[in-house]
């Protein structure tokens, strides 16, 4: 709008779909190609499932009867309880052991640094098909299948080489200057890092965070493979089993669908920036 | 004497230690086992009756001809859709290289599907390509194309796969070639104009080759990654119909969980695993090159 307003304001034309550079129609385009699923999801989730068969654009009578009914009457609320409790825990977990592994590798020159980074990197790309079998044997040996601190375990595992390597490059950017400046002020090691490089390397701890989340809130394979209980079972499994069932209830599943998407919108937009420069610079080999 | 020796682990080995351990336990020790029990016969409800068969399983695997059927599929769906992702995800990328406004919300917005569970992906398409009640099949009809099986055919099954695997991987390719293409010193394509270079010879001369290592390094990846990738598919179609769309690292899967085949199951994922090492240390020769580490 602002962009339509604008160039017609420069062309002066009285046309002002003429006065609009193409290459807006063309990204308007795309931004209709990605979104339309999502507003379409959310569209069906207000439609009364009498008038599913008969929506063009928008329900007659639209209802968020939907939520509630989702909410109580499966257990729905269960699962995403379970997806929050396991994505905290996978967040800590992982950027706890990231930050410190990412710090050693940028601010320590040792034997053996760059045959951890290369295994790190290596890491990134087992398949999960590899381990989904052995993870089953070893999980149910330890007492750890159907439980969410198993699921934790896992889903930290694989979130953590990439979490690594994204806060390595941002303390890389820290100037080595400030540290010395803390050690000649007296500073232990302990404390240089957790007034220097730990503040500094804020906006590099958001993006591994909002990685370690996302990642745990959105895996699938795991979760359904290792859970098999209501009282660890995720959002993920929740809502593809709405679909096992006869008849599919879609106003459930797009109600579920919204409720899922909420936290990745929120989490995704606010730590964008910080994920972008990760996955391009920290880098290419997210 | 010997306690302050030990106490002197070096920092940063204590530093990494916690990742390691969890690395290790959680990454390493299941890829090593994994090879182990696919040289074994294992049950999964019964473990303790585990008989290692050397290579039985793998020729097992060779003698089935739905595991041929699979990789040609796994072929089609991984290149396939790497293809499309990246012509896309580079026009794309381009197009949001140009001077526009709210450039930040327009990237924010696009990389959406990235950050999207894809169980979410899987049911709105669901939803959307239903034989019955679908908005894709009325939009057809409405313009006289007629409604279209799409999943639940043997010819449009893997097709429809790859058309929603490519919506859900152009962003992420875009948002790649993006930085890349910031990255372009713009008094390069300047000089290239002023030498009278059109725009599509800036491109093609001038900037593909520098951002082309970028590009090598997200396509190998996306490569590898789509390959693993399966969630989709065991979603949306579980394979079928007839194995239409059945990939190896899904029939691994369904040999391990659904056939209780925990031995061949991990046979078909070495074997994926083996496949896939190409790619892998083809791609950590370009990041060497590309000095990272």
């Amino acid at each position: 709008m602002i962009a339509a307003t604008d160039a017609r304001a420069r062309a002066g034309t009285s046309s002002w779909l003429s006065g609009i550079r193409p290459i807006y129609f063309l990204i308007a385009a795309w931004l209709v190609g990605v979104l339309g699923p999502y507003v379409w999801m959310f569209i069906t989730s207000i439609t009364p499932p009498g008038e599913l068969a008969t929506i063009t654009i928008f329900p007659e009578h639209p209802t968020l009867d939907a939520f509630p009914s989702l909410l109580t009457k499966t257990p729905f609320f269960q699962y995403l309880l379970n997806s929050i409790e396991v994505a905290i825990g996978t967040v800590v977990l992982t950027v706890a052991c990231a930050l410190l592994a990412g710090t050693a590798l940028s601010r320590y020159r040792f034997r053996g640094r760059s045959a951890v980074l290369a295994g790190v990197l290596f890491m990134q790309l087992f398949p999960s098909i590899l381990l989904i079998v052995p993870l089953y044997v070893e999980l149910k040996t330890i007492g750890l299948i159907d439980n969410k601190i198993g699921l934790i375990l896992v889903d930290s595992a694989f979130a953590m080489a990439f979490s690594t390597w994204l806060i390595k490059g941002f303390v890389d950017q820290i100037p080595r200057e400030i540290e010395e400046a803390a050690y000649v002020d007296g500073c232990s090691r302990w404390q240089a890092f957790r007034h220097v490089i730990l503040p500094l390397s804020r906006p590099g701890i958001t993006a591994a965070a909002t990685y370690a989340f996302i990642y745990s809130w959105n895996e699938f394979l795991f979760a359904l493979t290792f859970t098999f209980s209501n009282d660890t079972r995720t959002m993920p499994v929740g809502l593809s089993l709405f679909v096992g069932e006869n008849l599919i209830r879609w106003e459930f599943l797009t109600a579920g669908g919204v409720l899922a998407a909420i936290p990745i919108l929120i989490g995704f937009m606010y730590a964008q920036k910080g994920l972008i420069a990760g996955l391009s610079s920290g880098a290419v080999k997210g | 004497m010997r306690n302050t020796r030990r106490l002197s682990l070096p920092v940063h080995w204590i530093m990494l230690a916690p990742a390691l351990v969890i690395l290790v336990g959680f990454m390493i020790y299941p890829a090593i086992n994994a090879v182990y029990l696919s040289f074994t016969s294992t049950n999964l409800l019964n473990l303790k009756a585990q008989t290692f068969i050397g290579l039985d399983n793998f020729a097992r695997m060779v003698a089935d001809p739905v595991f041929y059927a699979a990789l040609v599929n796994s072929l089609w769906w991984t290149f396939g859709a790497v293809f499309f992702q990246l012509v896309f995800g580079m026009i794309g990328a381009l197009l949001l290289n140009q001077r526009i406004k709210l450039r930040g919300l327009i990237r924010g917005l696009v990389l959406l599907p990235w950050a999207t569970p894809s169980v979410l992906i899987a049911l709105m398409w669901m939803w959307i390509l239903d034989p019955n009640l679908g908005i894709a099949n009325r939009l057809f009809e409405a313009i006289g194309l007629g409604a279209q099986p799409w999943l639940s055919d043997t010819t449009t099954a893997l097709p429809t796969l790859i058309f929603i695997d490519v919506w859900f991987g152009i962003p992420f390719f875009a948002v790649m070639i993006l930085a890349a293409l910031q990255s372009v010193p713009y008094e390069l394509v300047e000089a290239a104009r002023i030498d009278g270079a059109n725009a599509w010879n800036t491109f093609w001369r001038v900037v593909l080759p520098l951002i082309l290592p970028a590009v090598m390094i997200t396509t190998t990846l996306r490569l590898i990654w789509t390959a693993n990738f399966f969630d989709l598919i065991l979603i949306l179609t579980n394979g079928g119909p007839a194995n239409a769309s059945l990939t190896v690292p899904l029939d691994a899967y369904q040999t391990a969980y659904r056939g209780m085949n925990f031995g061949l199951g991990a046979a078909l994922a070495v074997a994926q695993a083996a496949v896939l090492a190409i790619l892998v240390v083809f791609y950590m020769r370009q990041i060497r090159k590309s000095d990272i580490a």
